[in-house]
């Protein structure tokens, strides 16, 4: 698989991966020449169905790119159209080739933008290069997807994920779910920036966070975008911590720019960065975790916790979510649509819970109706925080009632 | 090459060949249309005196023991799958006929395996004139392309029975391999070094086959007990090293599969048999042991404990899941068609609530009753289905041989039949217009669940009315075929199929359903 990138002078190149074990992808290889047009050979397991179909599609995309003369060999392994495009694009630019155009699949209409307080107790993560896993991830009913281009993501293979994800945020219904990015490690995640931002993901995930600093750059730069593109709907950013320095910095980054509306935790890189091992309990990153809740509230937003990566163990997973939720977090990722369901068991209150708060708001709105200024239930007073935290947890309650 | 006929349009608008293999052939009538008369086929009547009194029907070979039934030019030879792709015993009686210098053989397996693709030589040399029963993999592709000289025929395991009683397949010599069996020719599947379990789809082939045939690698002294195959209707016991290979006949551990998609629909049908009232006290299910119904019963399973519901019997197919809910008592009885991994083997040969069945008692359409008519609900698989809810396990939707129909055509009789199929694979489409070849007639597919929602006949709106006010995504199937078609880019082309039958699908009645076409 070539990953070669260089822009000097027309030469032969490949993207995307095809053989027995691929699904939902193609191999696009092209040689560029000077004269004869555009030469298309095609292998596909759905030729019978759809060989036509590719072949045309193939033949406009090139065209659109500007490419005219070039032999292309296609082996398809029952990729969906966005996935041809992608494919192809990445090829013709890692040729060299081209008018610097793209090559955009037609768009499914743009959801309502996300809330800044939105749920997000599951997201579920999706390797930018792994095009299988996209048009059914929203089935799965997390609250949020995350195209991922950064740690499942091979360095060779960045150029085709950016492509691929775009292509996916243009073509892909992600139903009901907050449609999440996770770009680069700042600063190849500002390229990524240019390349996504007119796609409108809702928010941007940012990777291995240890200033403030880097956190007002990808504002700005998402502003700049933005602006650009007269896009008016809200990005919101995820700072993800990973480092010992990062906790330390954990308030400082969440203030640094309004659009932050949930700050999270790595866990692999921040055991790592301590140099301890990643425990089922996590005593070793307790500390972290309740740093990340405390600055998340200080600045009023979300702490979300990291993900579980023992897919099997779903009930170690339960544990760490319920003990997560205890410490005060929101959410957590999920790397498995099996570990969702759990997840959201672990995130929601109680039915004995719901009950008692249930209660509380009743009495509140009885004491309210009859002018009283004391909230009290059977011989107990309730004070205003204690209203406060039943009414957010039966409106919790009642949006998580799927 | 297969003979040139006459077409006939039939029932369902199909068009089938009206002679099969120089035998005439009534169309497809109709579900529960064709009424069958007359009296069921017999082997000839033996004597005793013909037989040796000390019990022991030993012959030292194979070779010696065909002819000694008289193998001729053109006869019907049997065999049955439960070895599945670790059978040796049916190659080796083929390659025994060859070696005689036999020709023009109709080879009558229950069912064909890939590892069997030495077949295609014994066709190419005539030893094998043609195969009825099941073809897929390189014996598939071989039928599919026009290769064979006769027309294959594809039967139901319930109308392969019904074939053979009917006597529109007569059996010359049924060749049964047996993982224990004594010299007098008992013979059972759930012990030995190649143990598979039931052997019921041998039961028909001893029963009607004129010259019967045991060969095992498990000789005991008489009497092999339990026995399923009776040592009255066997002429000749033979003994060889083995039969199959044990890795190949079951598999050591059957793993629920992790793809989330299949996931997803496996526990939607389970939540919707729940939600339907399906699941209650003393219900009944049938699940096979591909991966979606493996998932379904790992759901349905932990749903019955949720809500302390037992079921009466469930059929198999067994698995090490169904054995886990009987000794969970969560059932009381495994009515078990097919045995496929170590523990299903294991209990099947120990535990008197784990029951072999036959054909005859699960699936025969031409009997007073079966087995499958009775199961609550049943979970079956397809490559496609259409609006109409007809359903096509047989072929690609090219057109290629795929699949034998196995007990699918006899489950949907089930009071709940449901098809549990993603919407589409790779980028094909499995909800369509119409399906290519028809193996199910959609009045007998009640639900259809995918990941993208379930489809409820609308003949069914008894089902329809019991999930309603549930949250399970109940849609129209032609709104879940037109996302399909979104998410595809399109309506697939229709594969071209040429004009000339390479095999027929039979329906339980034994009448032409539809017809296989030869691909380029």
């Amino acid at each position: 698989m070539s990953g070669a990138k260089e822009k000097r002078t027309a030469q032969a190149a490949e993207a995307g991966h095809w053989g027995k074990d691929v699904r939902s992808d193609l191999h696009v290889s092209l040689e560029p020449s000077d004269s004869g047009g555009l030469e298309i050979t095609l292998e596909s397991r759905v030729s019978a169905y759809y060989g036509t179909s590719i072949l045309a599609q193939t033949r406009q995309v090139l065209e659109t790119l500007g490419v005219k003369h070039a032999r292309v060999a296609i082996h398809d392994e029952g990729a969906l159209p966005f996935v041809i495009s992608s494919r192809i694009e990445t090829a013709v630019k890692r040729a060299g080739l081209g008018s610097g155009k793209k090559a955009m699949p037609e768009k499914v209409a743009l959801p309502a933008s996300s809330a800044r307080d939105r749920l997000r107790r599951s997201r579920l993560y999706l390797p930018g290069s792994e095009p299988k896993y996209f048009i059914n991830a929203s089935l799965h009913q997390p609250d949020a997807i995350i195209l991922d281009l950064e740690d499942s993501v091979h360095h060779a293979e960045k150029d085709a994920a950016r492509i691929l994800v775009r292509n996916a945020l243009r073509a892909v219904d992600f139903g009901d779910c907050e449609r999440m990015l996770r770009i680069n490690q700042l600063p190849l995640g500002l390229e990524d920036l240019v390349e996504l931002i007119p796609e409108q993901p809702d928010l941007v995930l940012v990777p291995k966070v240890e200033h403030p600093g880097q956190i007002a750059e990808v504002d700005r730069m998402i502003g700049e975008l933005k602006a650009r593109q007269d896009i008016n709907r809200a990005i919101w950013l995820m700072p993800i911590i990973e480092s010992a320095l990062g906790i330390e910095n954990a308030f400082a980054i969440v203030a640094a720019s309004p659009n932050v509306v949930a700050l999270t935790i790595g866990l692999e890189d921040y055991t790592a960065d301590l140099g301890v091992a990643r425990t089922v309990d996590g005593r070793e990153s307790l500390y972290a975790r309740s740093r990340i809740v405390n600055a998340s509230r200080a600045a009023g937003v979300q702490a979300i916790d990291s993900v579980f990566s023992d897919v099997a163990d779903t009930e170690a997973l339960r544990q760490w979510g319920e003990n997560s939720r205890a410490l005060g977090f929101e959410g957590m990722g999920c790397i498995h649509p099996s570990q969702i369901p759990v997840v959201y068991a672990a995130f929601s209150p109680s039915p004995a819970e719901v009950e008692k708060a249930e209660k509380i708001v009743a009495a509140f709105e009885e004491a309210q109706q009859r002018g009283l200024g004391v909230v009290s239930l059977g011989s107990k007073m309730i004070d205003p925080p204690v209203v406060q935290r039943a009414q957010k947890l039966v409106t919790r309650a009642k949006a998580t009632k799927q | 090459m297969s003979e040139r006929v006459e077409l006939a349009h039939n029932a369902a608008g199909r068009k089938v060949p009206s002679v099969v293999n120089g035998r005439p052939q009534i169309p497809y009538l109709g579900v529960g249309k064709y009424q069958v008369r007359g009296r069921k086929a017999a082997p000839p009547l033996r004597s005793n005196k013909d037989y040796p009194d000390n019990g022991n029907k030993r012959l030292p070979d194979l070779t010696t023991a065909l002819k000694k039934g008289g193998l001729r030019d053109g006869m019907v030879i049997s065999n049955h799958h439960h070895l599945r792709d670790g059978d040796r015993v049916a190659l080796m009686a083929l390659e025994a006929a060859a070696k005689l210098g036999i020709r023009d053989l109709t080879w009558f397996p229950s069912a064909s395996f890939p590892s069997q693709k030495s077949a295609i030589d014994l066709m190419q040399s005539g030893v094998i004139h043609h195969i009825e029963g099941s073809m897929n993999g390189p014996l598939g592709d071989y039928c599919s392309q026009g290769k064979m000289r006769g027309t294959g025929v594809l039967r139901s395991h319930g109308g392969r029975w019904q074939a053979i009683q009917d006597g529109e397949v007569h059996i010359d010599i049924a060749i049964i391999a047996a993982p224990t069996a004594d010299a007098f020719g008992n013979a059972d599947g759930s012990h030995g070094k190649s143990a598979c379990g039931s052997l019921g789809f041998a039961l028909a082939d001893s029963m009607y086959a004129d010259t019967v045939i045991v060969v095992t690698d498990n000789l005991v002294p008489f009497p092999c007990i339990p026995w399923q195959i009776q040592g009255n209707n066997v002429d000749y016991v033979v003994e060889v090293d083995s039969i199959g290979d044990p890795a190949k006949i079951v598999s050591g551990t059957t793993q629920i599969t992790r793809s989330p998609n299949r996931l997803r629909i496996a526990e939607l049908v389970a939540r919707f048999m729940r939600e339907a009232g399906i699941m209650r006290n003393g219900f009944s299910f049938q699940a096979g042991a591909g991966g979606i119904a493996l998932a379904f019963v790992d759901y349905l399973r932990r749903m019955m404990k949720e809500d302390g519901v037992k079921a009466r019997f469930v059929r198999g197919g067994s698995t090490r899941y169904l054995v886990e809910m009987l000794h969970e008592g969560l059932t009381d009885y495994i009515l078990d068609g097919q045995t496929f991994d170590l523990d299903a083997v294991k209990s099947i040969a120990s535990d008197p609530r784990h029951v072999p069945t036959s054909p005859f008692t699960s699936y025969n359409y031409h009997g007073k009753g079966n087995f499958a008519s009775m199961v609550d609900a049943v979970v079956l698989g397809a490559t496609e289905v259409d609006v109409n809810f007809n359903g096509n396990v047989v072929t690609h939707s090219d057109g290629r041989l795929l699949h034998g129909i196995g007990g699918w055509q006899n489950c949907l009789f089930a009071k709940c039949t449901i098809l549990a199929v993603p919407s589409f694979r790779d980028r094909i489409p499995v909800i369509v217009d119409e399906v290519t070849t028809l193996t199910g007639p959609g009045e007998l597919i009640d639900v259809v669940v995918t990941e993208r929602g379930i489809a409820i006949n609308p003949q069914r709106q008894d089902l329809l009315d019991a999930v309603k006010g549930s949250n399970l995504p109940v849609r129209s199937i032609q709104e879940i075929k037109a996302e399909v078609e979104q998410i595809c880019g399109g309506r697939p082309a229709k594969p071209k199929l040429g004009d000339r039958p390479v095999a027929v699908v039979k329906w339980v009645d034994g009448r032409v359903l539809d017809t296989v076409w030869q691909v380029g």
